[in-house]
């Protein structure tokens, strides 16, 4: 799926509870990362849910894994995700987050007040986006 | 008769819709809602008699100048303090706190010597302690918590010593609900010679105070959580021990003397309150405990104590839902997990229902892991909230169960 079809399923969904379980639905279809990559190094500093992010890179393209243990923190990564997964570094930097965000319908989840970690991992992959 | 429909009126912002749904607004010991008195009462203060306070001889000035003192005798009054001269505002109780350890302690604890706090502790009332004990070497020792919530006498007792030269303890857990038994601590402490600085930011909400009853030392708490505005906190500290402290800032208006080779200080309280104050904050301040004292303290604490027990039993209703702080006697604060739901993924979708609780560790890290959690859910009560709110709260709950 791609981020514009993930746009179009959820423009059909009229409340929020539809939107919720679809988010819990991408959340619970996401790979989990194993107990030995759930480490420190991993960890995206959130306050109320943890979060862990993992960056690969070859020929010039990143990808990621990730994983939270709140289901629908989880969900939202995997749309994160699926927003920045195989790109390179400068396509990453170029992308428009909190538009995307608001054609969702989640832009709340991106307010610093929720840190839920969201916010703090978009930064982490904008800075591997540079160092890596 | 504690008519709470009546009560809820003068909260504006309870009337609110959030996300379409009635504001159950479940955070009060977050930070309490302000009645209409005191939004009022600091807009009035700004439009019509503002200026800064101890310094101009002009009109403005002795008004609010009168003013300000004037709320410090209604702080006097809600705590039952011996004078006025015992009452310092701060910006919160956090700097409360900060104070008493930055300059009671650096002048009064040495190596060798020991604090007592509780595993219960707020993080302002746990670190503050840790930093001084890391600067000067005191041995900071810390007693337990039952695993019902419950505070732990024998431990308690056994860690008191000698050497113990404070008790730094809170008189309500933010996170348990449990209310510590200060009426038995403070004896106990002071038989051993140790001072005893009281923490009430919750305690102060929910029931009165007699500091001269309990005899303690000082006592913290902050105006945001007993429906007065942010930026302000009071310290209550016994006339001679503040009269035996060095200042904490320096700055203005808590000068005596002056010269470029020496200063001299100003008595308590003017000594701890350097620089202008939050003025209009501690008249809203005052104004919210003057509102809470028309209400009646005892009526407060009467009715929270119905919604506490109501909370409790409905609460336990929901198959699955785990209460952390069951302790007898306890106050309105209800931590909990739900099996199977992450307490974020719970938050979100009592948001969406309306419902406002805080999830996470709650400035308590070290106690919500000793509890055998990492991240816990926790609603609290005001003397606004209904059964009503209760109800919806529970409804939210099971609906969210739906979910997982």
């Amino acid at each position: 799926m791609t981020i514009e079809e993930l746009i179009e399923n959820f423009a059909f969904l009229d409340s929020w509870e539809d939107k919720y379980r679809y988010i819990i639905d991408l959340g619970e279809k996401m790979p989990s990362l194993s107990a030995d990559k759930k480490t420190d190094e991993w960890l995206v500093k959130g306050c109320q849910s943890q979060v862990w992010l993992i960056p690969c890179k070859s020929n010039d393209i990143i990808s990621f894994q990730g994983d939270s243990d709140a289901m629908i923190v989880k969900g939202l990564i995997a749309i994160v995700l699926l927003i920045y997964n195989n790109k390179s570094p400068s396509e990453i930097k170029a992308v428009a987050v909190d538009d995307i965000f608001a054609k969702l319908g989640l832009k709340e989840h991106l307010s610093p007040s929720r840190r839920n970690g969201l916010e703090a991992m978009i930064a982490k992959i904008r800075h591997y986006a540079d160092i890596l | 008769m504690y008519d709470v429909d009546a009560i809820r009126k003068d909260f504006p912002i309870l009337a609110l819709k959030i996300n379409g749904c009635p504001n159950t607004f479940l955070d009060s010991a977050a930070s309490a809602q302000k009645p209409k008195v005191v939004i009022d009462k600091m807009n009035e203060m700004y439009l019509h008699e503002y200026s800064n306070v101890h310094r101009g001889s002009y009109l403005l000035s002795e008004e609010i100048t009168s003013a300000f003192e004037e709320a410090r005798n209604t702080v006097q009054k809600f705590l039952n303090a011996k004078s006025s001269s015992e009452i310092v505002f701060t910006r919160s109780a956090t700097e409360s706190i900060n104070l008493v350890a930055a300059s009671w302690g650096r002048k009064f604890l040495k190596s060798g010597d020991e604090v007592l706090i509780s595993e219960a502790e707020h993080h302002a009332n746990l670190v503050t302690w840790q930093v001084l004990r890391d600067e000067i070497g005191f041995k900071l020792n810390i007693c337990r918590v039952n695993d019902d919530g419950s505070f732990d006498m024998e431990d308690f007792s056994r860690k008191l010593t000698p050497n113990t030269k404070l008790v730094a303890i809170t008189g309500m857990s933010n996170v348990l609900g449990t209310i510590f038994p200060l009426q038995e601590i403070i004896p106990l402490a002071h038989a051993k010679g140790a001072k005893v600085l009281v923490d009430a930011c919750q305690l102060a909400v929910h029931q009165s105070l007699d500091v001269q009853a309990l005899d303690c030392d000082f006592l913290a708490f902050s105006g945001h959580k007993t429906y007065g505005p942010t930026g302000i906190g009071v310290l209550y500290g016994k006339y001679e021990l503040l009269d035996a402290m060095p200042p904490y800032q320096c700055g203005g208006d808590m000068v005596d003397v002056v010269t470029y080779e020496h200063t001299t200080f100003d008595p308590p309280p003017a000594r701890f309150e350097a620089g202008t104050p939050a003025i209009v904050e501690a008249i809203g301040l005052a104004e919210a405990l003057k509102y809470m004292m028309s209400l009646g303290l005892d009526n407060i604490t009467s009715h929270e104590n119905e919604l506490t027990a109501y909370t409790i039993a409905k609460l336990s209703s929901i198959d699955g839902l785990r209460q952390i702080g069951t302790a007898k006697g306890k106050g309105g604060v209800f931590s909990f997990v739900v099996d199977g739901i992450h307490p974020q993924d719970l938050a979100f979708i009592l948001d969406k229902e309306g419902v406002a609780i805080r999830v996470g560790h709650h400035c308590a890290a070290p106690l919500v892991q000793r509890m055998g959690y990492s991240s816990v859910a926790r609603a609290s009560l005001g003397l606004y909230t209904t059964k009503e709110d209760i109800d919806i709260l529970v409804r939210a709950i099971n609906k969210a169960k739906t979910f997982f």
